[in-house]
């Protein structure tokens, strides 16, 4: 099948965004809302797409379009060419629906900014890159969204770059994404070399034939790219600097879409994989220590978007290693993808709803009792909260409890490693999104009296309120009749299931869970209900709890491992460049000459010898010749 | 009636030239307005020709020869493939652009603004000639005499430490020169004892000689050539040349002429010495990859814009040497790409950072800051010009720059392996810069700068569109490059490796 409707899913924000960049200022008064119109139609193009597909047969729905021959050299041959298929229409409509959403909060949120036009514009850039990852057929089509989607995120996080740390926060997460990026330019050229092609249906087909060795570095590579761009260990650190963006930006970008971007190429990549045991033994691994790492860091933020960023690490956490337990859990990991997504973009326009009404503060100590103030954002991030923490019916009680069953049921010492690590992140996600909870809506007021906590405009409860319904319902819409799991086991599970025995019964699994979720909320209660909450975060606290509070020593690390050898080494060479090379050269030179200092004193005067010296050449040339041909 | 196009192209500017020397001294705006006339009826011309060239062909097309000096068997012999066709367009492009951006670059200089753009149209003649001649000693003559005006746009017209990195630059490349000189008389020597005393390049190719012949004339040759693209560790005399020369001049330098060093190889090394290369290739793709990181490392390092840029293009040209020895179709055509991209994108980043450079009296990159709120359009200029030299995929620089990567690959993937290290730190090349000059505060002595005008817009449109175009749609290059390069392959006797599981 085939449909020429699909690149206008890209094309109408992409023209937007170049309207909107180009226009300059004469743009400023309607900017906002050529932006808006633009993801609007976007998503518009998506749902007809959508009803076209469920109007056809399971084995008719992925359709193509062929754009154009882009790149073609010998036997690399990369069309320009778009998929939509059950997995990438997913990722539409979420980019398009969430992104409209956002797009609508942001007219009202970004109102008194100056450059009002400029954020819409690159908000439009991210969509059409975004919606270019997901729809490319190749990997190398893929490649340009993945990094189109980084140039948004760079632009995005540094929008306010006037504050020199927010432009080292949009260098920072730039140059970690170009680490992962290094891993699919790799994965491309193994794919290539050995399998002569990038497309997924071309190495989809020829995956059987290769050898495990192979495809175990292309899944190993795919995951390093999947580890830059979804913040997960060890390319973790640039997410919570990320949140230096504009807050829209973090729910859009750093939430809902960019940072589970490696989710999607974990799974698009079902047939690298499932035929590559310790590629996707690494893909667990890397899944569970982020969930972990995540929730750890969670627990100690005052900093609302930044304990939300923290959260955002975990949650992908969850979903890499969902995706890792494949063929069962690759729909599990969309699945939670899908209502994060709803729950998580939620909370953080809610956290932008707090911010708005409160002077842009961040520090949850400054807060408490805006449920009173703020009785929109209280409910919609409230439901976002249940949802988050696993709390039935909402949605991500459904999505995860099948990530920590599957995780239980991988088998063995690894199924209870994985499993535990499971459960006990949802201990410390309830533990932490409770935190925030208390910290922020209930309590006494601890604000200044500049504050004047007030509930934000339509424009910006209306998105949060839609989310929030998507945060109640959608979970149970996904598992209702395993609607997803049958939707997209076309793309991800061909064959049949490879069922391990069930180690636990669901019920006990999910009674498990929610155990672990009463105790984290308990936890929280004890300390910061039962106790006073003071304004400023104490300082005689353990060891422990500084090195949480500094991101488990994260950009310490960073800094210790790349950082500071690196820039030794740059300052090394630019001396030895200097001193060795050149002043080899220099040397040579001064013997050649006769004398460096007379060379140094009287260039301006060689001229012209040197001009002699090349007629001399010349004049040796011909002379030269002549002899030699007497 | 046939028209000698390469001849004509050539030539055009270089009447431009003569014609110019007639004005006043003291028309300095007709000199302006004359030599950009000059160069835009010369890409006319080059344009013209490349529409009448048949891409299919591999044969040398547009041929002339001439008899020049008879009794040396001297010809004046030209003809172009697509490779070579690549590079004049690339050539006569960026000639006009060069002149409108840097429209008041030639003032203060040590002698008139009608002597420069003589310089500029003298050198734009031969830069026609070196990518076209067919004929060994037209190609040396042309290689040592492109020194001469850039010698003296580099002294005369140039900043800081002019005069010695002028001379610097003379030396280094007459050294190379030089050795060349001495392989190519070698070759004329060895020609007479096999059928007669010839420069034609395709019968010096047919010669017979020992391999430790070959080795050493072939190093005569690469060393020329390693010096002029420049490769570690022959590198030192471009960022001193690049950080003293005005904009254009450096354009010209690292756009068009180091391009002769990689052309060169192609065109010379290649042809001429089939053996010996296959002997050398080892070495060639170390020093290549050396080239890169080391560029980008010391790039990294730099406080001045301009030697900064110099040394991003030191990483780049160990790109295009990889990608010329690796001998695969991918890596084959995405060195001549590349060769083309880099001459846009370096062209964009030296072209709007002499722009600022010029605004701000100061090159040292910490004198900038806060740009993007004083200067908006320069600053999204200079970005994207990053963004393209650091091979942002769906910009051109990306296509070529992993055609060159995927196709090492598939020969030396340790190589290629070590060179994709290069992409992260081209991200901190290009972002550190653009951090400081145009992100944070606005900093004492910028506030003022103005924005750029309608002349530089139109200057910088044009090269940030063919970044863009190209990017997604390379097609209309690669269509010429392609048969030439698999031309150059399989006269060196390769075939691409074959996949070892068949794909479909």
């Amino acid at each position: 099948m085939t449909s020429n409707l699909i690149v206008y899913l890209i094309a109408i924000p992409l023209f937007s965004s170049a309207v909107l960049l180009l226009t300059g200022r004469k743009a400023n008064k309607w900017g906002h809302l050529l932006g808006t119109l633009a993801s609007a139609s976007s998503f518009g193009v998506g749902a007809y797409l959508f009803t076209q597909m469920l109007a056809q047969p399971t084995e008719e729905r992925a359709i193509t379009q062929k754009l154009f021959s882009w790149i073609s050299v010998g036997s690399f041959n990369v069309d320009a060419s778009l998929l939509l298929d059950q997995l990438s229409i997913c990722f539409v409509l979420l980019i398009t629906g969430v992104g409209t959403l956002i797009h609508i909060y942001s007219i009202s949120y970004m109102s008194h900014d100056l450059d009002r036009r400029r954020f819409f514009a690159y908000l439009n850039l991210f969509i059409a890159a975004m919606l270019l990852l997901v729809l490319g057929d190749s990997y190398l089509n893929l490649y340009v969204g993945w990094e189109g989607v980084g140039l948004a995120s760079y632009l995005l996080i540094g929008f306010w770059n006037q504050k020199p740390t927010y432009a080292t926060a949009a260098k920072k997460a730039f140059v970690m994404n170009r680490v992962g990026d290094l891993g699919l330019s790799l994965a491309i050229m193994i794919a290539f070399a050995s399998m002569g092609t990038a497309s997924f249906a071309g190495i989809k087909a020829a995956a059987p034939h290769a050898s495990t060795g192979t495809l175990t570095a292309i899944g190993i590579m795919l995951l390093l790219a999947a580890a830059g761009k979804s913040a997960q260990f060890p390319l973790q650190a640039w997410l919570g600097d990320a949140m230096a963006g504009p807050t829209p930006v973090s729910a859009l970008i750093h939430a809902a879409t960019m940072v589970t971007a490696g989710v999607y190429l974990i799974t698009r990549s079902n047939f690298i994989f499932d035929a590559a045991p310790t590629a996707q033994l690494l893909v667990v691994i890397v899944g569970a220590i982020t969930l972990l790492f995540g929730a750890v860091v969670g627990t100690a933020k005052d900093d609302i978007k930044k304990a939300l960023a923290a959260s955002t690490m975990s949650q992908i956490g969850y979903m890499i290693l969902g995706a890792g337990l494949g063929p069962v859990g690759y729909a599990f990991a969309i699945m939670h993808l899908l209502t994060h997504g709803f729950f998580k973009a939620g909370m953080f326009l809610g956290a932008g709803s707090v911010m708005h009404g409160m002077n842009d503060e961040v520090n949850m100590r400054k807060f408490g009792a805006l449920r009173k103030f703020m009785p929109i954002t209280f409910i919609t991030f409230g439901l976002g909260y249940l949802a988050i923490i696993g709390v039935p019916p909402f949605a991500g009680f459904y999505s995860k409890d099948k990530i920590i069953e599957t995780a239980l049921n991988a088998g063995g010492a690894k199924g209870i490693l994985l499993g535990g690590a499971a459960l006990f992140g949802a201990a410390l996600t309830a533990f932490y999104m409770s935190r925030v909870m208390i910290l922020t809506f209930t309590g006494e007021k601890r604000w200044d009296d500049e504050a004047h906590p007030h509930e934000s405009p339509i424009l910006m409860w209306l998105p949060m309120a839609i989310l929030a319904i998507g945060s109640v319902v959608s979970g149970y819409l996904f598992t209702h009749g395993d609607a997803l799991v049958h939707w997209l086991e076309p793309v991800v599970a061909p064959g049949e299931h490879a069922e391990h025995a069930e180690l636990l019964p669901p019920m006990v699994v999910s009674a498990l869970a929610l155990a672990m979720v009463l105790i984290g909320i308990s936890i929280a209660v004890m300390m910061y209900v039962r106790r006073p909450v003071v304004n400023v975060a104490p300082e005689d606290v353990s060891v422990l709890t500084r090195i949480v509070r500094q991101d488990l020593l994260q950009d310490a690390a960073n800094e210790a491992i790349f950082m500071r050898p690196g820039q030794g080494l740059t300052n090394a060479l630019v001396t030895v460049d200097e001193k060795v090379i050149d002043g080899a050269v220099r040397g040579v030179g001064a013997i050649a000459i006769g004398s460096g200092s007379e060379l140094r004193k009287s260039q301006t005067g060689y001229v012209r010898s040197y001009s002699a010296l090349i007629l001399v050449g010349a004049a040796a040339i011909v002379l030269g010749i002549w002899v030699i041909t007497q | 009636m046939t028209i000698n196009w390469i001849s004509l192209t050539a030539i055009l500017p270089l009447i431009g030239a003569v014609l110019l020397a007639t004005l006043p001294k003291s028309a300095e705006l007709r000199a302006k307005q004359f030599a950009f006339g000059s160069t835009l009826v010369t890409a006319a011309s080059a344009i013209a020709m490349a529409v009448k060239f048949q891409r299919d062909n591999t044969d040398l097309q547009f041929v002339e020869v001439h008899s020049w000096i008879p009794s040396f068997g001297i010809n004046y012999a030209v003809g172009i493939d697509g490779i070579a066709l690549v590079l004049i367009l690339m050539s006569v492009i960026l000639a006009p652009i060069v002149i409108l951006a840097g429209w008041n670059e030639a003032q203060g200089g040590r002698w008139s603004v009608k002597t420069f753009y003589i310089l500029i149209l003298v050198l734009e003649t031969m830069m026609i000639g070196v990518f076209s001649a067919t004929d060994v000693f037209l190609f040396y003559v042309i290689f040592e005499a492109m020194l001469v005006p850039v010698y003296f746009l580099i002294g005369g017209y140039g900043t800081g430490a002019r005069s010695a990195a002028a001379v610097k630059f003379l030396l280094y490349s007459l050294f190379g020169g030089l050795l060349m000189l001495a392989s190519i008389i070698a070759l004329y020597v060895m020609s007479g004892n096999q059928g007669g005393h010839t420069f034609d390049l395709a019968r010096l190719a047919e010669l017979q000689m020992s391999s430790t012949t070959q080795n050493f004339l072939f190093l005569g040759f690469f060393i020329a050539f390693a010096i002029k693209a420049p490769l570690w560790p022959f590198h030192t005399w471009l960022p001193d040349a690049a950080g003293s020369a005005t904009p254009g001049t450096s354009v010209l330098l690292l756009g068009v002429l180091d391009k002769v060093g990689t052309f060169g190889m192609i065109r010379y090394c290649l042809t001429l010495f089939p053996e010996a290369s296959k002997t050398f290739t080892p070495a060639i793709i170390v020093l290549s990859v050396i080239s890169i990181i080391y560029g980008a490392i010391l790039a990294i390092g730099q406080k001045d814009l301009k030697r900064l840029i110099a040394f991003t293009s030191i990483s780049h040209f160990g790109f295009i040497t990889m990608g010329i020895f690796a001998m695969t179709s991918q890596s084959q055509s995405g060195a001549t790409l590349y060769m083309f991209n880099h001459g846009f994108s370096t062209a964009a980043l030296f072209i709007v950072g002499g722009w600022m450079i010029a605004r701000r009296g100061s090159s040292t990159i910490s004198d900038f800051g806060g740009l993007q709120r004083v200067t908006p359009a320069m600053a999204w200029c200079f970005f994207l010009a990053g963004m393209s030299s650091l091979a942002l995929p769906g910009l051109s620089s990306f296509v070529s720059e992993f055609l060159v990567l995927v196709g090492t690959y598939t020969r030396y993937p340790v190589a290629a392996i070590i060179a994709t290290v290069g992409i992260i730190l081209a991200a901190l090349y290009i972002l550190i810069p653009v951090q400081r000059a145009l992100h944070g505060p606005t900093t004492p002595g910028n506030e003022n700068l103005t924005d750029l005008n309608l002349r530089e817009k139109l200057a910088i449109a044009p090269v940030l569109a063919a970044i863009i175009a190209l990017g997604f749609y390379p097609a209309p290059l690669l269509n010429v490059i392609n048969p030439a390069a698999a031309h150059v392959n399989s006269q060196q006797g390769f075939t691409d490796p074959v996949p070892t599981v068949e794909g479909k």
